[in-house]
């Protein structure tokens, strides 16, 4: 059962507070995010919703370490990085988060079984790449390229990559994004069974409302700051959403 | 107004700034030793054409014993001769004030009257010589210059025995002598040898040469045959002791003066094309990877109605700027190389004067070749990009595709890691543009080892030549050959540990329809404690000379068409002339001149003679040298003094001087190749992958470690280009030193493990600069941007 904020002995595994970020583009500045607190609790799944350029994304690579707030703190498990130096931050990413793009990002030149490998090598405690390709049913497909697969089935292998290294956080950026309806419940179904199964605190960006209701927590951003946060009593299975 | 699509190219052309120059630089370098090369040979033809038309260099060249002056006008008489020149050549021991070592000086007459007809002096400065006045010389400038020699000093010189006191009136110098070097010498040495020109009078009288000449030079009319001419004349001489008349082109100082053009000549071809070469390559890859990434743009440009002429011009447009930056470049460089060149030339050729003016041609020749290479390179790329169909343009590419093979499947995979199997599938997945990598790198690699071999030759050549061939310190040439029993006289002289006796005859040789006319060396049979053995540097060691029979250098046996076994006719020059076949018993290699050797008794049987020489080798203690000096100064036997060591020096001093301008020259251009090959390769290896090392940095991967998968494909394309590269170097260094082998000089292809060492290094540090570049990119990678765009 993930703990909850409103179960206030849970500690958050990842806290934010206060976290602006502007970017400067040319002579003008883009305020992404205008002080936002935010706190992440073990287990749970957040989806965080938003209509483009409302900040979400800028939140999600803050929060998994591949930028850097203007003002705030981020602490993970107590400690802060929102200043912390690259090795510092590359530390974080390979111990403890796992990202799922919307553009899978795998590397061409080596097979399903490698991509993921690709992780299980540099991380302290990982399963094994067949598990971790188990999990997202592709154990059939392990020796594939890239080229040879289909969308979804790329995506997958992106999440077995993302979640072989057993990450305290997984972190999804529009995992359906480049996906048809069926495909993009394909891979909600395996982010969610990663979810439950192996309890891995997820995170899921997305501007579709729908996909809102798997998780335990929907949290709404608009124009750098967040709305809103609706907490679901029971999540719907990845297989019943609907758009 | 600039058009938005000339815009773009400058923006372009801007961003890939690093790229631009690393590929303009290798054009450069291509332009450059272009420029150098033919601007240097067409200076070193133009002055050296004036310098012979100007002062009357001859055509033909011959000496003789003593023949009467009347014969002049039969030589004259010889069809296609233009004009005659008579004179009286002598070498001689020439004592300066405060020089110990004898001085050999070729004394030439001039007649008293002024400028001879052929061969005229430039006087440098004083006066001709007076009539009626037998204490007058003019000196060779560079001759002069070595000793500090000026107007009015005065030096002895030794003739026929007698020591005579000279006053210099001029300083001077001649066509004839353009390049300086004493009889058996390897390079020019200013100090010990040099010319001297005094009245005919004075030398007749000396030499016993009244009304008569044993030097003669002829002018022919245009568009003669030079054969038929020298046929006649060895007719006309045989009986005054003719020892065979030469053309010009066989002219010492002219042979060397043609051989560099030569030489220059052949790099000119072999060092552009290498440049130009990679140049096709680097543009080709670079401009397939920007249209590659310019796709929707072209797409777009096409849907805007842009026509494909319009496209095409665009992009050749941007091969054709980094040409002309090139072309720029090497024009400057290549002035500035030639101008270094020249100038060395300067030292070791005497010119009245050697102006480096290059004319547009070079240049014009040069830049010609770059736009050629820029748009042979652009071709394929440019191509592809107007056959992209626009809907088809602004889709992305299909993936790269990767399948099982090799890379995938083989034990050897499975123990690498990851970010290896990466780099390996690259390659893999790249063979051509992997393979052009490597190439470009064994190119610069093998054009390190091409200039550094000669060092490595050369001193392998000094090596055999001065130390295995001479075990002599001082050869001492005898005015007249002597009875063998007056070694013994030069065994008595002091600090002379040793004497060995030796003779020279000239002779021609005559087989499978081939004349060569050269000579033999008479010396003694043995192996051990010879001072002047045969040495055989393809079985490395002392051949001994049997007591019956020839030994030819290889060039000669080649020539000849001869083989152990075969006979050859011998014609000698010398003496009652007599005319033998003699059995060929050896052939040796030697990398100086086409000697035949012979056993030294056998050689004065031969020419029906009691035992005699014309040479002895010395061995000296040399700390009593100079006393010996001394003496030799004042031996009337004695015609000139040749000393190992000086030989040495010479040969050294100018090596080092020469070859280290060069081998900085080639250094620089070898380290800009490997530096554009692997920079470029680098750089679009990180335009192609930055999504790819991007992932993994959000994977967890270092910054280290990343820069590792970058890398370690171009680490393994230039391990792979090393050993190629040697190959390449043996390769270059094998052609060049076949262009550049001749009659006079051959230089041993060899190459120490030490020269492929440092060629490698050289590269290396050269790759790793470049690598040090890229790295520096990827620091700067902006993961977020590259990981939410489309590739």
């Amino acid at each position: 059962m993930p703990s909850t904020p409103n179960d206030p002995t849970t500690k958050a595994t990842l806290e934010a507070k206060g976290l602006t970020k502007v970017y400067r583009s040319g002579e003008v500045e883009v305020h992404a995010l205008r002080g936002v607190d935010f706190a992440l609790y073990r287990h749970e799944m957040v989806v965080l919703l938003g209509a483009s350029g409302s900040g979400k994304s800028t939140l999600l690579n803050i929060l998994g370490g591949l930028d850097l707030p203007t003002d705030g703190s981020v602490h993970f498990e107590g400690k802060d990085f929102s200043a912390a130096e690259d090795g510092a931050l590359t530390r974080f990413r390979r111990d403890h988060v796992g990202f799922v793009f919307q553009f899978y990002n795998l590397i061409p030149s080596l097979t399903a079984y490698e991509n993921v490998a690709l992780v299980t090598e540099i991380a302290p405690n990982p399963i094994l790449p067949e598990e971790a390709l188990k999990l997202v049913s592709l154990e059939g497909r392990m020796n594939h390229f890239p080229a040879q697969l289909s969308g979804g089935e790329q995506q997958r292998v992106a999440i077995a990559r993302a979640i072989a290294k057993q990450p305290d956080i997984l972190l999804c950026d529009e995992p359906t994004g480049a996906l048809d309806k069926q495909t993009g419940i394909l891979v909600l179904e395996a982010i969610e069974n990663i979810n439950r199964e192996l309890g891995t605190t997820t995170v899921v960006i997305t501007h579709n409302t729908v996909v809102g209701g798997m998780a335990d927590r929907i949290v709404h951003i608009s124009d750098g700051l967040i709305a809103g946060i609706d907490i679901n009593k029971s999540r719907l299975p990845a297989k019943d959403l609907d758009w | 107004m600039v058009s938005a699509l000339n815009k773009k190219l400058i923006r372009e052309l801007w961003r890939l700034r690093g790229q631009v120059v690393a590929i303009a630089m290798v054009i450069a370098c291509g332009v450059a030793t272009l420029v150098m090369a033919l601007s240097t040979v067409e200076a070193l033809q133009v002055t050296t054409q004036a310098y012979y038309d100007r002062y009357h260099f001859g055509d033909v060249f011959a000496t003789v014993t003593r023949a009467p002056e009347r014969l002049k006008q039969k030589i004259a008489e010889i069809p296609g001769v233009q004009a005659v020149q008579t004179r009286i050549t002598r070498y001689a021991t020439v004592d300066i004030k405060n020089f110990e070592e004898p001085v050999v000086g070729l004394v030439t007459s001039i007649p008293e009257s002024g400028q001879p007809r052929l061969s005229q002096l430039v006087i440098r400065s004083g006066r001709w010589v007076s009539p009626g006045r037998d204490d007058e010389v003019i000196l060779a400038e560079p001759f002069a210059e070595a000793h500090g020699l000026k107007l009015g000093d005065s030096l002895s010189v030794i003739m026929n025995g007698h020591k005579r006191s000279f006053q210099i009136v001029g300083i001077a110098l001649c066509p004839e002598f353009i390049y300086n070097l004493a009889p058996g010498a390897l390079m020019p040495d200013d100090k010990r040898f040099g010319v001297l020109w005094m009245g005919r009078e004075v030398l007749a009288a000396a030499f016993d040469q009244d009304e008569a000449f044993n030097d003669v030079t002829l002018k022919l009319l245009h568009n003669v045959a030079v054969e038929p001419v020298l046929e006649r004349l060895d007719v006309l001489l045989e009986k005054y002791g003719g020892t065979g008349a030469i053309a010009r082109a066989d002219q010492i100082s002219n042979w060397f003066v043609m051989n560099e053009i030569t030489q220059q000549l052949t790099m000119a071809r072999i060092l552009p094309t290498i440049f130009i070469t990679v140049a096709i390559f680097l543009t080709n890859m670079v401009l397939a990877r920007l249209i590659a990434t310019e796709r929707n743009e072209i797409g777009l440009l096409k849907a805007f109605g842009y026509s494909n002429w319009e496209i095409a011009w665009h992009y050749i447009k941007m091969m054709l700027v980094i040409s002309a930056i090139g072309v720029g470049i090497g024009s400057l460089i290549g002035m500035l190389f030639g101008r270094m060149n020249t100038e060395m030339y300067a030292t070791l050729f005497r010119f009245p004067l050697l102006i480096y003016r290059p004319s547009a041609e070079p240049f014009l020749i040069g830049g010609i070749l770059s736009t050629i290479a820029a748009l042979v390179g652009a071709l394929s790329s440019v191509n592809s990009a107007v056959k992209l169909p626009p809907a088809e343009a602004m889709q992305p590419p299909s993936p790269p595709v990767y399948r099982h093979s090799i890379f995938t499947h083989s034990r050897f995979i499975r123990w690498l890691d990851q970010p290896t199997r990466i780099a390996l599938r690259q390659i893999g997945r790249f063979p051509v543009r992997s393979f052009f990598t490597s190439a470009g790198i064994a190119l610069s690699v093998g054009l390190m080892i091409m200039i550094l071999q000669w060092d490595d030759s050369l001193n392998h050549m000094a090596q055999v030549n001065f130390y295995q061939a001479q075990r002599q310190n001082v050869v001492v040439g005898l005015v007249e050959p002597q009875a063998t029993r007056s070694l013994h006289d030069f065994e008595q002289l002091p600090g002379v540990i040793r004497a060995e006796p030796m003779r020279m005859v000239g002779a021609d040789f005559i087989a499978n329809n081939i004349t060569h006319r050269g000579g033999i060396n008479g010396i003694r049979s043995g192996k051990e404690n010879l001072l002047q053995p045969v040495y055989d540097d393809i079985k490395q060691e002392i051949f001994s000379v049997p007591e019956n029979g020839l030994v030819l250098s290889m060039t000669l046996a080649k020539k000849l068409k001869l083989n152990i076994g075969d006979k050859v006719l011998v014609e000698f020059r010398e003496g009652r002339r007599p005319k033998y076949s003699i059995p060929v018993v050896g052939i040796i290699k030697t990398y100086i001149g086409t000697p035949a050797y012979m056993n030294l008794s056998a050689l004065n049987r031969l020419l029906k003679e009691r035992p005699r020489f014309s040479h002895a080798n010395l061995l000296v203690d040399r700390k009593k040298e100079n006393e010996l000096f001394a003496e030799l100064k004042n031996t009337p036997r004695v015609s000139a003094v040749m000393l190992k060591q000086a030989a040495i020096d010479s040969f050294y001093d100018i090596l080092v001087k020469h070859l280290m301008v060069f081998i900085s020259m080639f250094t620089g251009l070898a380290f800009i190749l490997g530096f554009g090959v692997a920079y470029n390769s680098t750089r679009i290896s990180l335009s192609e992958r930055g999504r790819e090392l991007a992932t993994l940095r959000v994977l967890g991967f270092s910054r280290g470690e990343i820069s590792y998968v970058l890398l370690c494909e171009v680490a393994i394309l230039i391990l792979l280009g090393l050993p190629l590269g040697c190959l390449v170097g043996w390769g270059l260094s094998w052609s060049m030193t076949n262009a550049f082998g001749t009659e006079l000089f051959r230089v041993p292809q060899l190459v120490e493990a030490s020269t492929y060492g440092a060629a490698a290094v050289t590269i290396i540090l050269s790759t790793i600069f470049s690598a040090a570049l890229v790295r520096r990119k990827l620091d700067k990678l902006d993961l977020i941007r590259v990981l939410k765009t489309r590739e």
